[in-house]
């Protein structure tokens, strides 16, 4: 089911003045940054849809800002994100794409500094909750409802056996898995939504594992 | 886990519990907390509520100008006359659109679902509070039975207007604040779901059409209609008058409505009010000066 939990209806606490164009907006954009791991130097974010043709009259690009400046949904300082991200050098530009979308609320963001570069699609679904269904060009389903790790490896024989060893060591169930790759012998994706976050020492023990080249997290 | 209302109801009749309590033990059980961790997150977003509907009452203005004050006036008229539609319904209307007001000034508030229709719930609570003086608990309650109904529609259909059109929100929030009425006047889970399907059907088709794509007008005048809708809804219910199409499917009408919505009307901001000569004008008067 899409949603799990009472307070996805009676919730969440927020700056107005929409759940699904403001709270699910900084959602995706805190999202962004997490996985990103630290503040992007440059955002490109494209809009589609009911995003694209109302996001200004519901604050959906200062929302966005300060997703990606880590705010949670109730900040105050929301409402400035976009001056705020200025000052603290983080270039944003937005795009009104008229391509056709399956959701009509979605965002694409193109976000990076001067060494590394992501690239996401985030849904907002209702009520300020979101999916983000595409990461660097793989397609993913992640609700967040449950803390997450995204691990980029190399599409190779005990790439999967060496995460899922380590994981095992450390007691971490595993609840939901999918792995995803772009062709044959070349880069993947393993999605592992797990029961408790996954913490640093754990994580920095993935990196080191077999044909693994990048790992980010997400906390529920 | 529940899917539908009638195995909600089904849950609270077989043990014999409200549903608050259904919601709540399915709570305890996903998220693996306490009564107490999901009580007391309840309390923080009930007094979110409370907070939104005191700083309304100040008189709040949004940015445009479009929307506030509106709450206060009613507030001044009830003092002063004898509302024709009976005091409670119009201390509901005020409080109702006075979350929305505060909602549309980018202040704090708990979208329930969402943030355009975050007014019926607590309006309708904070007006009903002053005739059958619950305790604090029953309030929480409130919040409960409201967030199982609406838990019910979000994994059904949708509580989003660029899903499913307004009768997705405040449709959703209007039948969601009339089952919680039900459960706290001392009604049976049944007829919280009737109260629920009778304000959702006189809901359904209800279009989004936000002028110049803001949740101001007509989003704050429609949290007045929506908690009106569940008062009365709540009163048939507890008369014993019964819905003809059963809850479940009154949502599955409600969905393959919005689905047949074209996007102009789902929170684009393009067709209906948006659409009207004044609707244009205060599009252009925005949009030329202030943003």
């Amino acid at each position: 089911m899409k949603y799990n939990s009472v307070f996805d209806i009676i919730g969440p606490v927020m700056v107005g003045p929409s759940s699904s164009h403001t709270a699910g907006a900084a959602r995706i954009g805190k999202a962004a940054r997490n996985l990103f791991g630290k503040q992007p130097k440059w955002a490109k974010i494209h809009l589609y849809e009911s995003f694209a043709k109302t996001y200004r009259g519901h604050g959906t690009d200062f929302a966005l800002a300060g997703g990606l400046l880590g705010f949670e949904t109730d900040d105050p300082q929301m409402s400035k994100a976009l001056d705020i991200a200025k000052e603290k050098g983080l270039e944003i530009e937005f795009i009104e794409d008229s391509a056709a979308v399956d959701h009509p609320n979605t965002a694409r963001l193109i976000i990076g500094n001067d060494s590394d570069q992501l690239e996401l699609i985030g849904i907002s679904i209702g009520g300020g909750k979101v999916e983000i269904t595409e990461l660097n060009g793989f397609e993913l389903r992640l609700s967040g409802n449950h803390p997450a790790i995204l691990i980029m490896h190399n599409d190779r024989f005990g790439a999967i056996a060496s995460v899922t060893r380590i994981l095992a060591k450390y007691e971490v169930n595993i609840g939901h898995m999918e792995v995803n790759r772009k062709d044959v012998g070349k880069e993947a994706l393993m999605v592992i939504e797990v029961d408790q976050n996954v913490e640093d020492p754990i994580l920095k023990e993935l990196e080191g594992a077999d044909h693994i080249i990048q790992i980010s997290k997400i906390v529920s | 886990m529940f899917r539908t209302v009638a195995e909600l109801v089904e849950i609270a009749e077989n043990e014999n519990i409200l549903i608050s309590e259904v919601m709540i033990r399915q709570e305890m059980d996903v998220k693996e907390k306490t009564r107490e961790e999901v009580y007391e997150e309840m309390e923080k977003n009930l007094q979110v509520m409370e907070r939104a509907i005191d700083d309304a009452m100040q008189g709040v203005q949004s940015v445009t100008g479009l929307t506030g004050g509106d709450a206060v006036r009613i507030q001044k008229y009830m003092k002063e006359k004898t509302p024709l539609s009976g005091h409670l319904m119009m201390d509901a209307v005020s409080k109702a659109m006075g979350t929305n007001e505060v909602n549309a000034a980018m202040g704090i508030i708990c979208a329930t679902p969402t943030a355009g229709s975050a007014g019926c719930v607590p309006g309708t609570l904070f007006a009903v509070k002053e005739q059958l003086h619950p305790t604090r608990e029953q309030m929480i309650r409130y919040l409960f039975t409201a967030g199982a109904f609406g838990f019910v529609v979000a994994n059904n259909a949708f509580i989003s207007g660029a899903a499913g059109g307004c009768q997705a929100e405040i449709g959703s929030a209007g039948a969601m604040a009339a089952a919680a009425i039900v459960e706290m006047a001392g009604g049976t889970p049944q007829q919280s779901s009737e109260a629920f399907a009778m304000t959702l059907k006189n809901m359904l088709g209800l279009v989004c059409d936000p002028v110049a794509g803001l949740v101001e007008v007509p989003c704050v005048k429609r949290n007045a209609g929506g908690s009106s809708l569940a008062i009365v809804s709540a009163d048939m219910a507890l008369a014993g008058v019964t819905s003809k199409i059963p809850c479940d499917e009154v949502i599955g009408a409600m969905y393959r409505i919005g689905r047949q919505m074209p996007s102009s009307l789902r929170e684009t901001g393009e067709g209906g009010l948006a659409d009207t000569p004044t609707g244009r004008l205060l599009k252009e008067k925005i949009y030329g000066t202030t943003m």
